[in-house]
């Protein structure tokens, strides 16, 4: 009897609830680590900014916050999209609309990841 | 009547109350075909705002059996309830209600584990010797997590039901045999016959021919004017409960479960009354008893409020955590309808009209019976009533608390269970209808819709309401009820002249209330004739000019007939089924 | 002093409208009417055709729902004395209008049918009741209550746009009567039923329906604790 949808990302409810909340802490983590390091380091020049983003762990910590960003991201447009963009709402075109909507985002997310892994693993 | 489908079942059930939903229960879970036809959703059937508990002799609190409750319920009947039907109930009781619990009813609960119960009015150990708890409660909301239960559970057994569905006619062929009702469907007005093997009516009583009732709107004795229009009798309509405690200008109940719990009434001296009145019960005096009490004081000037018109319900001494864990729906109630922090202080409350102890006359298997060929209870073939809208009589003259929801329950199943028997031993094939079936379901509806001028439908129903209040309320002389009846004939004649200016076909609530309003006249006329007639005072029955019992000349059951305006009468049961009957004595408590 | 009330009602009667619309009503109170379905009925005495549900009119069986002045509430439990002049009634939101302030409440019941509400007990029943503990059973307060009135469902944003598919705060608050009580046998499948994207996730803790509840019911609460149990199953 359970509402079954196959473009949620975790292809249950509690997965993608989780991933949110998880996604959200490693977000909040990585911005307070961000600020903080601007708010000591007032002065910081490219040099040590680029040693600093070249550190493992730092690489490892900003590929989870790309990833966290990409899976909160598709989860919350997947939602809204879900809400409003609906054949409920808007006849048989919602559906249509709702495709390429998620289309549009499922491209961006994709970029977005491979570009960051770039920055971060590329030369 | 080309355009109107007939749809058949093996059995359809009138009410989706406490009664209509564990009958269809019963035939659903035996796999019978079975439409419930209901005005409103099923959970908002007046069901819903029983409060205090269902009583059955389960014993979990202080020693208690069924022959304690078979005595109590014959002497709070004043002896005109039949002794067979009361057996049956006080024994089916404890069975029954471990089924409500099997089925997943909330009830509260004790350390042990076991149902809690309380203690109600009138229910005593040993044969009226001391109070007993025989109440089995879910809070102060028992009807609703009973109602809500039943629904559940038919839903889970797959019952059909017609929601917002409202029978307007029964169907009987030139036999007298019942083949079904004809039904209208509230969002769309269209109309349908409802054939089946055997029609069961369980549609609450008409509570709504009084002004200040406890009832719901709804409550307009739908059943009883169909039955009559049909020529089944009504019985035992002149008695009519007032509950001791609805509050005070707004009629909204208090269950008798705060007495239950330690409430207490006092007069404008703050005096606790009912101690004079009956020593050894006290507020747990039987309502009807209660209700005179409280009338006798107001009259000798020892009511309360401005008017002196009002007797206070004082549960202050409870304690605020008692009250919210026993008696939390009373405690909104208050604030709502009163304006009253009951922790804090006692609620304005007057004797209200409840219950109806009368109606579609059955026996103990739920079927319909009326006089034919000398015998007064030959049973009309096809035709069930349960719960309030029938009398089968446990109630007799007052009923006791908590035996409605037991007699719903109990003769909900006792009927479905015989409706599962009678339909399997019928031939496959239904009986045909009468080709006028639908006539004058139709001729009625059609001077409705058709009418160009004349009365609003609820100016007839208001000048019923206050009629009654006057004339067959908790006061009663001949005079006032003589002139009553005239009065209530006069209402009758513009019956027939109600003008409706709804025409649409859409959710017409306007129509309804008209259809209504021919179904509380009915109930208004059979309360009347048969008050005015009773020479006698007996349980709600209270006749100023005749204030005794008077068993050698009324011990017997009213019944009055639609046509021409006809009342007979057919002895009590005073047979019970295996144990010996108890013998009339005078009630004190 | 007389008190005069301004009330306007959504007004469709799909038969001969158009399209809905908001009529203006004047109705002088005299003093007797306690609450505003009080009210309601002496307006339907001034225009029979205005259509609207009610029963008990004390707030137990649930049927006189509607928004008021923006807020979903019972008629019979809104205290004229506590509104104002103007007072402005629409059916309740998200469902689909019959006429006037009656909905179609089908797909509400639908959600309440899925959660299977009902207790599911297939072990043989005992001759007397299944015994519950007074601390068990006290589980229950706060959930079993509901009234079906879809006063919550119905002010529920996520309710409006997927009343098919999220089952809404009514529903939830009966499933989790259903999984806490300690004479049900049914948790897993109950559970396994609850566990996609749309039934239970699709609350967002907005919390309009505590809001409104007109039993003081907290159906965020109990959706919290649903979420919790299939966190737990799941780890």
């Amino acid at each position: 009897m359970a509402v079954t949808a196959v473009t949620n990302l975790g292809r249950n409810g509690l997965s993608d609830w989780l991933v949110q909340r998880i996604s959200a802490v490693i977000l909040l983590a990585y911005s307070v680590f961000i600020v903080g390091y601007l708010v000591y380091n007032p002065d910081v020049t490219y040099a040590e900014w680029k040693d600093l983003m070249s550190l493992t762990c730092i690489k490892i910590f900003s590929l989870a916050a790309v990833m966290s960003l990409v899976a909160h991201g598709w989860i919350g447009m997947w939602g809204i999209a879900t809400d409003y963009l609906t054949d409920r709402l808007m006849g048989p075109k919602g559906s249509v609309l709702r495709w390429l909507f998620l289309l549009g985002c499922a491209a961006f997310c994709f970029v977005y990841l491979f570009w960051g892994i770039q920055i971060l693993w590329g030369n | 009547m080309a355009n109107i489908p007939t749809l058949t079942f093996d059995a359809v059930i009138v009410g989706g109350g406490g009664a209509g939903m564990r009958a269809s229960l019963q035939l659903a879970q035996e796999g019978l075909k079975v439409a419930v036809l209901t005005k409103v959703f099923p959970t908002r059937s007046h069901t819903v705002a029983a409060q205090g508990g269902i009583g059955a002799s389960l014993g979990n609190m202080n020693d208690d059996n069924w022959h304690y409750h078979f005595f109590d319920t014959v002497k709070g009947s004043d002896w005109l309830g039949d002794q067979d039907a009361i057996e049956f109930m006080c024994r089916e009781a404890p069975k029954v209600v471990y089924e409500l619990e099997h089925m997943g009813m909330p009830f509260d609960r004790n350390p042990d584990g076991t149902i809690y119960q309380r203690p109600f009015g009138g229910h005593t150990s040993n044969y009226g010797e001391a109070p007993v708890q025989r109440a089995c409660a879910a809070a102060d909301r028992t009807g609703h997590a009973l109602l809500h239960t039943l629904y559940q559970n038919n839903l889970r057994a797959g019952t059909q039901f017609f929601v917002e569905w409202i029978a307007l006619d029964l169907i009987r062929d030139a036999d007298g045999d019942v083949l079904g009702v004809v039904g209208m469907f509230l969002e769309t007005g269209e109309l349908a016959v409802f054939q089946a093997k055997a029609t069961l009516f369980a549609t609450g009583g008409a509570g709504r021919i009084y002004a200040a009732s406890t009832n719901a709107y709804i409550n307009t004795g739908d059943g009883l004017g169909m039955a009559a229009r049909a020529g089944i009798p009504l019985q035992d309509m002149e008695f009519w409960q007032f509950h001791p405690t609805g509050v005070a200008g707004a009629g909204v109940l208090l269950t008798e479960g705060c007495r239950g719990e330690g409430a207490v009434l006092r007069n404008s001296k703050g005096e606790r009354f009912m101690e004079r009145y009956a020593p050894n019960l006290k507020d747990l005096a039987p309502r009807d008893f209660v209700s005179r009490s409280m009338d006798q004081e107001i009259k000798e000037g020892r009511g309360c409020g401005p008017n002196a018109d009002y007797i206070l319900l004082d549960m202050t001494h409870l304690g605020e955590a008692e009250i919210m864990k026993r008696l939390p729906s009373v405690h909104e109630i208050g604030l709502n309808f009163a304006n009253v922090d009951c922790t804090q202080e006692p609620i304005p409350v007057v004797p209200t009209i409840h219950y109806q102890m009368g109606g579609i006359p059955t026996n103990i298997h739920g079927q319909v019976v009326a006089p034919k060929d000398g015998n007064p209870n030959a049973v009309v073939n096809g035709f069930y009533a349960i719960g309030e809208c029938s009398c089968v009589s446990v109630h007799g003259a007052n009923r006791l608390g908590t035996n409605s929801l037991l007699d719903l329950i109990v003769f909900g199943k006792a009927a479905g269970e015989h409706i599962v028997e009678q339909v399997r031993k019928s031939p496959a094939a239904h009986k045909s209808l009468p080709a006028d079936a639908m006539d004058k379901t139709l001729a009625r509806l059609s001077r409705l819709d058709n009418s160009k001028s004349g009365e609003y439908a609820q100016d007839i129903a208001n000048d019923i309401r206050t009629t009654m209040q006057a004339h067959a309320g908790v006061f009663r002389t001949q005079k006032i009820m003589d002139e009553g009846v005239t009065k209530i004939l006069e209402l009758d004649k513009r019956v027939p002249h109600i003008h409706l200016k709804d025409n649409s076909q859409v959710f017409n609530t306007a129509r309804i209330e008209a259809l209504e309003v021919e179904n509380l006249i009915e109930a208004a006329k059979a309360t009347m004739l048969s008050a005015a007639a009773r020479k006698e005072s007996r349980g709600a029955h209270a006749h100023n000019d005749c204030p005794e019992r008077d068993d050698e000349n009324w011990m017997k059951h009213t019944l009055w007939f639609k046509d021409g305006n006809r009342l007979d009468y057919k002895p009590v049961q005073m047979k019970p089924l295996t144990v010996d009957s108890i013998p009339p004595k005078k009630r004190t408590f | 002093m007389t008190d005069v009330r301004t009330i306007e009602v959504y007004r469709y009667d799909p038969a001969k409208d158009e399209a809905p619309y908001m009529q203006t009503y004047t109705l002088e109170l005299d003093g007797s009417e306690r609450m505003l379905l009080d009210a309601l009925i002496k307006l339907k005495k001034q225009d029979e055709t205005l259509s609207f549900r009610r029963s008990c009119r004390e707030g137990i069986c649930g049927s006189d729902g509607m928004n008021v002045n923006g807020k979903n509430g019972l008629a019979c439990l809104l205290n004229l004395n506590h509104l104002p002049k103007r007072i402005v009634i629409r059916p309740l939101p998200g469902l689909p209008v019959i006429r006037d302030l009656v909905v179609d409440m089908s797909m509400f019941y639908k959600q309440y049918e899925k959660i299977k509400p009902y207790l599911i007990n297939d072990t043989p029943a005992p001759a007397k009741e299944r015994l519950q503990s007074p601390e068990e059973r006290e589980k229950l307060d706060g959930l079993y209550e509901c009234i079906l009135c879809a006063c919550c469902s119905t002010s529920c944003p996520s309710f409006w746009w997927n009343p098919d598919r999220f089952i809404g705060p009514s529903g939830l608050l009966q499933a989790y009567r259903f999984l806490i009580d300690s004479r049900d046998q049914a948790t897993e499948e109950r559970l396994a039923n609850l566990d996609d994207p749309f039934s239970v996730f699709r609350c967002h803790g907005i919390q309009n329906c505590v809001a409104v509840c007109p039993k003081g019911l907290n159906p965020t609460k109990a959706i919290g604790h649903i979420r919790n149990m299939l966190l737990r199953r799941a780890t």
